[in-house]
């Protein structure tokens, strides 16, 4: 009787010695695709998840990338960063050229280790700010957008609303944010920006995962900011939402960031979220050539990783354009290193560095109209800073007309002095100009 | 017949009263400390060291540091998060504010840090026992989450609240690569764990263990409540401390305070009740339990071949992590380490039991 914990555990022992590999070609590009499906935030990490792998299946539907299919395993985080860790490590052996971290502090951990293991870290709109800066982070590549460039063009909007950022003067404008390194990136730039244009800036942390907010929105009812600025994610979006309606805030004054800006975010609320506006990274939608294409090739083949009616939601469209990046740099590594090859992780970092997503390639990858071009340098990795808002109606969200681009008079700065101290503090070298057209 | 003590006579006290008096015991522990240092080195992937191996001897190490102080001196503790976030952060500075500073000083004195913390929010267990002194343990959580979330000094004013270190080294020697660090770790676990074991078995552990027990005898006998009760929180903090400098430095590289989350304080108490209260060898056991079977279990579907979805595969995970639990509790309430005792044992009297 006392033995049989011992056998099973034995038993389970062997089985992993004796495990053999997951089958992997060697003719097959391997993305790892590190996800949460589980736990607080899984309701916004879902539909991005299934974004990343139907775009993987439509890409292996049409062919491949230049013919190399596509080979990808999932690992499920729970946003959590050891468990991150663990999956990076578990899947880095297997030949992985490119990894979307899909956390902010898994993102943090994996930044040192990136440049060791010479595998390409791709933060589409989240992550470091400083790592824009290429010549001190070669492997990070926050493309479309940092938390710096989405306060700035928060800010710019505020400006015009008021008819003149100059008319920002003497207002007060509150940041509501979730307490970690995520929901603090952007203060910097709140500060700078406030200094430039003086105006009061209220700072409110919610504690993790949010969903206990009475006392700040206590404090929003007493201070009645102009604008509040959401910095949240997962269950603490729907939670501000209702906060805000049950201290009568108005929903025209609030602003989120593009992770406050989902369907899982305002569903809850409803009708009354309307009027709610939030930066939209990408766009939405089911009537852009590439996702007919999807729910033709992925859904009716009966292949598709989630329900047919979350394709085109927001976070659904995020997942997907990360792997449209992830897959394009790969196409433009093979243009310079042999079509039809797989790529290393190495020859992936030089096609991101080195990514042209012109107009007329959005209109061959089915998005034209929908996504600004993006260029990416050695210096620059993130390429295009353009993002729009999108307004909540009660039911669905309705993209504005203006896009912004951050300003760069104030985020370059910025960006270079952080990125210096990153380098002081790690001891590392900024990048000599010949390592870039290496 | 191959595990038994017969003809293994001792002549003297210092042989009588050695850690394992049995020759197959020390052969085995020799053979097993060549291994992980020596085979395991040569060896093992680069994944095994450091999803596996680090954090689980990191882990065990904070377990061990735990055991002390509910296992060995009976008052339960919430605060090993807190006390393990100390000795990060303090070492941290220590380690940014002091040029020159060495890795294994920053280590150490992360650690007094942590004990003065630990000794700080130990005081109330003269006067509060059992459960009422798990919630005022809460209390170390609490405040150095908010500390090291609201105060900028502690994180070098670092404007997203994470912190990171580079370049380690010990005597010179780069600890960079897995194996490094694994090497490190492993030597700094093997130096507590034979301290710690040493210590329960000298007259303070002696008290400590009285107090646990019946802590009115044990002042009736003469044993000072306080002074067992505080060197306990205080050895146990500085173990944590210690622990909490290597999952930061060592395993994590940058951290934010959410690293040593309550959930770190449940996952290390769970260990120490799992693998057994009151024994060195528990910690590890539960650490075993802990950080590597989900590990593993998220495994299996794949090597088998069984399509499962992630999401399913990560619930089934909790379902039978929990189940084990269960069963293991059932089976044997004093944990693994009891299990192995009795099972050891049963092999002295192999193949004849009475």
């Amino acid at each position: 009787m006392k033995s049989r914990p011992f056998a099973l555990a034995a038993a389970l022992a062997a089985a992993g010695l004796a495990a053999p590999a997951a089958a992997q070609q060697a003719n097959e590009q391997f993305f790892p695709l590190l996800v949460y499906r589980t736990g607080a935030y899984a309701p916004n990490g879902t539909p991005w998840a299934n974004g990343k792998q139907d775009y993987v299946k439509y890409i292996n539907a049409t062919g491949g990338i230049n013919g190399v299919k596509i080979a990808w395993e999932e690992c499920e985080t729970g946003y959590a960063t050891d468990k991150g860790v663990e999956c990076y490590e578990r899947l880095k052996g297997k030949k992985s050229s490119l990894i979307d971290p899909q956390a902010t502090g898994i993102t943090f951990a994996l930044t040192d280790k990136a440049p060791v293991d010479k595998i390409p870290l791709i933060t589409l709109g989240y992550g470091l700010a400083a790592s824009q800066d290429g010549g001190v982070f070669k492997w990070n590549f926050p493309l479309m957008g940092s938390y710096w460039t989405a306060a700035d063009a928060l800010i710019q909007h505020l400006g015009k609303k008021e008819g003149g950022l100059d008319k920002l003067k003497g207002k007060k404008i509150a940041l509501v944010y979730h307490d970690s390194p995520f929901g603090k990136e952007p203060i910097p730039l709140l500060q700078k920006r406030a200094q430039m244009h003086g105006f009061e800036l209220v700072l409110l942390p919610v504690t993790a995962p949010g969903v206990e907010q009475k006392a700040t929105w206590l404090q929003v009812r007493q201070q009645r900011p102009d604008y509040t600025l959401l910095w949240g994610w997962g269950v603490m979006n729907s939670t501000a939402l209702k906060e805000a309606v049950a201290t009568g805030y108005p929903r025209e004054k609030l602003f989120g960031v593009w992770w406050s800006g989902a369907e899982p975010d305002v569903k809850d609320v409803g009708a009354n979220a309307k009027g709610y506006s939030a930066l939209a990274l990408n766009p939405h939608g089911t009537d852009s050539a590439l996702i007919k294409d999807i729910l033709k090739k992925v859904h009716d083949a009966g292949n598709g990783a989630g329900p047919r009616d979350e394709v085109g939601s927001v976070l659904y469209m995020r997942g997907l354009l990360i792997q449209m990046f992830a897959t394009e740099a790969v196409r433009t590594a093979q243009a310079k290193f042999g079509a039809g090859k797989v790529m290393t992780g190495e020859q992936v970092r030089w096609g991101l560095e080195n990514l042209n997503i012109d107009d007329k390639r959005i209109g061959e990858l089915g998005l034209a109209g929908l996504i600004r071009p993006l260029k990416t340098t050695c210096t620059d990795h993130m390429g295009s800073t353009a993002v729009r808002l999108h307004t909540w109606d009660g039911s669905q969200w309705k993209m504005q007309a203006d896009w912004y681009e951050a300003d760069k008079a104030v985020i370059d700065p910025m960006v270079k002095e952080a990125a210096d101290r990153y380098a002081t503090e790690k001891q590392i070298k900024r990048r000599d100009p010949s390592d870039c057209n290496a | 017949m191959l595990y038994r003590e017969n003809g293994q006579f001792k002549t003297s006290y210092a042989a009588d009263q050695q850690i394992f008096p049995i020759l197959q015991d020390r052969v085995a522990i020799g053979v097993l400390l060549a291994i992980a240092f020596v085979v395991v080195p040569m060896f093992g992937s680069d994944y095994l060291f450091r999803a596996i191996l680090i954090p689980f001897l990191i882990l065990a190490l904070a377990a061990l540091g735990l055991n002390i102080l509910v296992g060995y001196c009976g008052q339960i503790s919430l605060g090993t998060g807190a006390f393990m976030a100390v000795g990060a952060y303090a070492a941290y500075n220590f380690l940014v504010r002091i040029d020159g500073m060495p890795l294994i000083a920053a280590m150490l004195l992360g650690g007094l840090c942590a004990t003065v913390i630990g000794v700080l929010f130990g005081i109330p267990s003269l006067r509060i026992k059992g459960l009422y002194l798990a919630v005022a343990t809460l209390a170390a959580q609490f405040f150095t989450d908010w500390a090291f979330l609201r105060i900028g000094w502690f994180t070098n004013n670092s404007t997203s609240g994470s912190v990171s270190v580079a370049g380690l080294n010990v005597f010179g020697l780069p600890i960079e690569s897995a194996v490094a660090k694994y090497l490190f770790c492993l030597a700094v676990v093997c130096v507590f764990a034979l301290g710690a074991k040493n210590l329960v078995r000298s007259a303070i552990g002696r008290q400590w263990m009285a107090i646990r027990d019946m802590d009115v005898a044990a002042a009736v006998i003469g044993i000072r409540p306080m002074y067992a009760k505080l060197t306990a929180f205080a050895v146990s903090s500085f173990i944590v401390g210690v622990a909490g400098v290597l999952w930061a430095f060592v395993h994590l590289g940058a951290w934010e305070p959410a690293a040593f989350s309550i959930d770190r304080s449940f996952q290390l108490l769970f260990m120490v009740i799992i693998g057994g209260l009151g024994s060195i060898m528990g910690a590890f056991f539960g650490a075993a339990f802990i950080i590597v079977l989900p590990i593993l279990l998220d495994q299996v579907p794949q090597w088998f071949g069984i399509p499962l979805s992630t999401a399913t595969t990560s619930h089934l995970v909790h379902m039978i992590f929990g189940a084990l639990i269960v069963f293991f509790l059932i089976v044997e309430p004093h944990g693994l380490a009891r299990l192995w005792s009795i099972g050891k044992q049963k092999l002295r009297l192999w193949p004849f039991p009475h």
